[in-house]
């Protein structure tokens, strides 16, 4: 209508202003579709990599059929292929990566929140943030070569000494310091998760009223008394899902794993012992991997592992939303 | 004085003396890490770094083919993650209000794009492997460039869009007031109120991927030699120092760990600027 208007050009200045309006329509339209379709683009690509990988492993769940999750045989050369140790791996990695990250960020969160004065928040939070963005591979390279040796000499013999004659707890940290295992990976993923606990633990803390806090003062409790009485039970759904978005990271952290888990197919009872988990195995053996089977197997890794990382960061994404609401009002 | 009073305050000095301690940890960490790159890394620095390519083993030889490499696949990457990631960004801030419709794709696309946030890259890798590598039956630098932006595409849509709700209101009321389309209050004003936290955004996301390694384990690859062909192998940092890092040559560690300082540099010093220039109107 605007167009036709235009053409017919009735008055002198009429017909720019409706051509600004036409355009603007068209343009509105244009450019609305435009975000919505890349929008939809970002839903679309977690459901291709679903789809992809449930495509590529496709091979390997026809030849080896559900044996394939409770198998622990690895052997390209027959080509059977079993995905519990890379499994079992991730999930114990990752969970002495949680026994060990959560303290220490619940601690550096207190340190933050409660403790540090002013000046020194700045260079301290600076410095932990920094902590996330050093790349995976540097984390492996320094583990490798500076603290696999370290832990190695000084850490592992004393922690053998003390803890192998406890019954049942023992067996975990028995046998001989090799420096590299699953003990080792843990620790690693352990720092290089504490980051992202922290920073959403921080923010978390942050949505106590400080009326709650300021009156648990007031009644004379201690610092502690507050953060564990007063803060920690106002935000514990938020705090677990931090927790979980750490885990999430953990169990799909890849290079550093490689560098430092010694790679061995085998479930071995004791944490000093070399293992592998799911991101190592792949990383590993994708490239060299010869023969359909083999290949699929490895995607087939990958489909679990985006299974247990898409249902843990799910769950955090779920306790976290009241913290969202809270944050965004 | 009464028990139970020396309990309470013996626990929260206990409690209190661990945080500290465990906070100076973390530093400590971080100050090792990077003690131990320029311990090795200083040593394998040199002209020759940035002048010749990576060597056979047993020779001299630099890391330029690389530093090329992961430069390209960087900007590639951040070229192709960046205007979809803030387009995506717009539509959450600008639109999501619009319609039912509209907020229920919105709230998916949030949802889903925080679980991309966190999800493991390595299978960023293996779906582009799936896609890109086994149809064209063969390893390319464009491969790598797609994994690459596909993990800066979430960090890019968060901040665009946190960014854009930072805009007041105002500002997009008084230009509709004056007669201006939906997309040019978007283009004119609200872009231009969020430019700088935009840009910051996609810095952030620079820094994410520079140093990424697991996607580009199967998707570019590596190459020896100098390559500037998009539809081949191409040499990049990460791969390299993990090949070089891992293998039993004296010459092609003291380079790994060269080029692990280049690629932690840079990105530690890109995080540092960002904080910086963002400092002034933000928390940090």
């Amino acid at each position: 209508m605007a167009v036709a208007d235009a053409a017919s050009g009735r008055t002198a200045a009429a017909p720019p202003f409706r051509t600004t309006r036409s355009s603007g329509r068209v343009g509105d339209r244009l450019f609305y579709l435009t975000t919505l379709s890349f929008a939809i683009l970002v839903l679309l690509i977690l459901a291709g990599i679903m789809v992809s990988l449930a495509h590529g492993s496709w091979p390997a769940f026809h030849k080896l059929g559900f044996a394939f999750f409770y198998s622990s045989t690895w052997n390209p050369v027959t080509e059977v292929f079993g995905a519990l140790p890379p499994i079992y791996g991730t999930l114990v990695t990752s969970i002495i990566a949680i026994l060990i990250g959560v303290p220490i960020s619940l601690g550096i969160v207190i340190v933050l929140t409660e403790l540090a004065p002013d000046w020194l928040k700045r260079p301290i939070s600076t410095a932990v943030e920094l902590l996330a963005a050093i790349p995976s591979i540097i984390y492996g390279m320094w583990g490798l070569f500076v603290f696999v040796p370290f832990f190695k000499a000084y850490i592992q013999p004393g922690l053998g000494e003390i803890l192998s004659p406890i019954p049942i707890v023992g067996a975990l940290f028995s046998g001989p310091p090799f420096g590299v295992g699953i003990l080792t990976a843990g620790i690693i993923l352990a720092i290089m998760i504490l980051p992202f606990i922290s920073a959403v633990m921080r923010d978390v803390f942050e949505t106590v009223p400080p009326m709650l806090r300021e009156s648990a003062y007031g009644l004379g409790a201690t610092t502690w008394e507050v953060v564990w009485n007063v803060i920690l039970p106002y935000t514990r759904t938020s705090v677990v899902g931090a927790v979980m978005l750490g885990l999430g990271r953990a169990l799909g952290e890849t290079m550093a794993v490689t560098f430092v888990i010694g790679n061995s197919h085998d479930i071995s009872a004791s944490l000093f012992l070399p293992g592998a988990t799911i991101s190592s195995t792949i990383a590993n053996e994708f490239t060299e991997a010869v023969g359909d089977v083999y290949s699929s197997s490895l995607i087939a890794l990958g489909l679990t592992l985006f299974f247990i990382t898409f249902v843990v960061l799910v769950i955090a994404k779920l306790m976290l939303k009241q913290l969202a609401s809270k944050v965004r009002g | 004085m009464i028990p139970i009073y020396h309990r309470r305050r013996f626990v929260n000095r206990f409690n209190m003396t661990f945080s500290v301690l465990v906070t100076a940890l973390g530093i400590l960490f971080l100050a090792w890490i990077l003690g131990t790159l320029l311990y090795y890394g200083v040593a394998g620095v040199s002209l020759a770094l940035f002048t010749e390519n990576t060597p056979a083993p047993g020779n001299q030889g630099g890391l330029l083919n690389a530093i090329f490499g992961s430069a390209l696949l960087t900007l590639l990457g951040i070229g192709m993650g960046a205007p979809v990631g803030i387009l995506a960004g717009t539509f959450l801030a600008e639109y999501a209000n619009t319609s039912k419709f509209t907020r229920r794709v919105a709230d998916a696309t949030r949802f889903i794009n925080d679980i991309l946030l966190s999800a493991p890259s390595i299978l960023i890798g293996l779906f582009v492997y799936v896609i890109c590598v086994v149809p064209t039956h063969h390893f390319s630098a464009w491969a790598g460039a797609i994994s690459l932006a596909l993990i800066a595409l979430p960090v890019v849509v968060r901040t665009s869009e946190d960014m854009l709700h930072l805009v007041p209101n105002d500002l997009r009321e008084a230009a509709t007031a004056l007669g201006a389309p939906r997309w040019k209050v978007v283009v004119r004003v609200s872009y231009r109120a969020a430019r700088a936290g935009i840009l910051t955004g996609v810095l952030l996301a620079v820094a994410r991927i520079a140093g990424e390694t697991a996607p580009l384990l199967f998707t570019a690859l590596n190459n020896q030699f100098w390559s500037s062909d998009v539809n081949a192998p191409m040499a990049n940092l990460p791969v390299v120092i993990f090949q070089f890092a891992l293998s039993p040559y004296a010459d092609w560690q003291s380079l790994a760990w060269a080029g692990a300082l280049l690629v932690t540099a840079s990105i530690l010093g890109l995080n540092i600027f960002v904080r910086m220039t963002l400092g002034k109107k933000q928390r940090g």
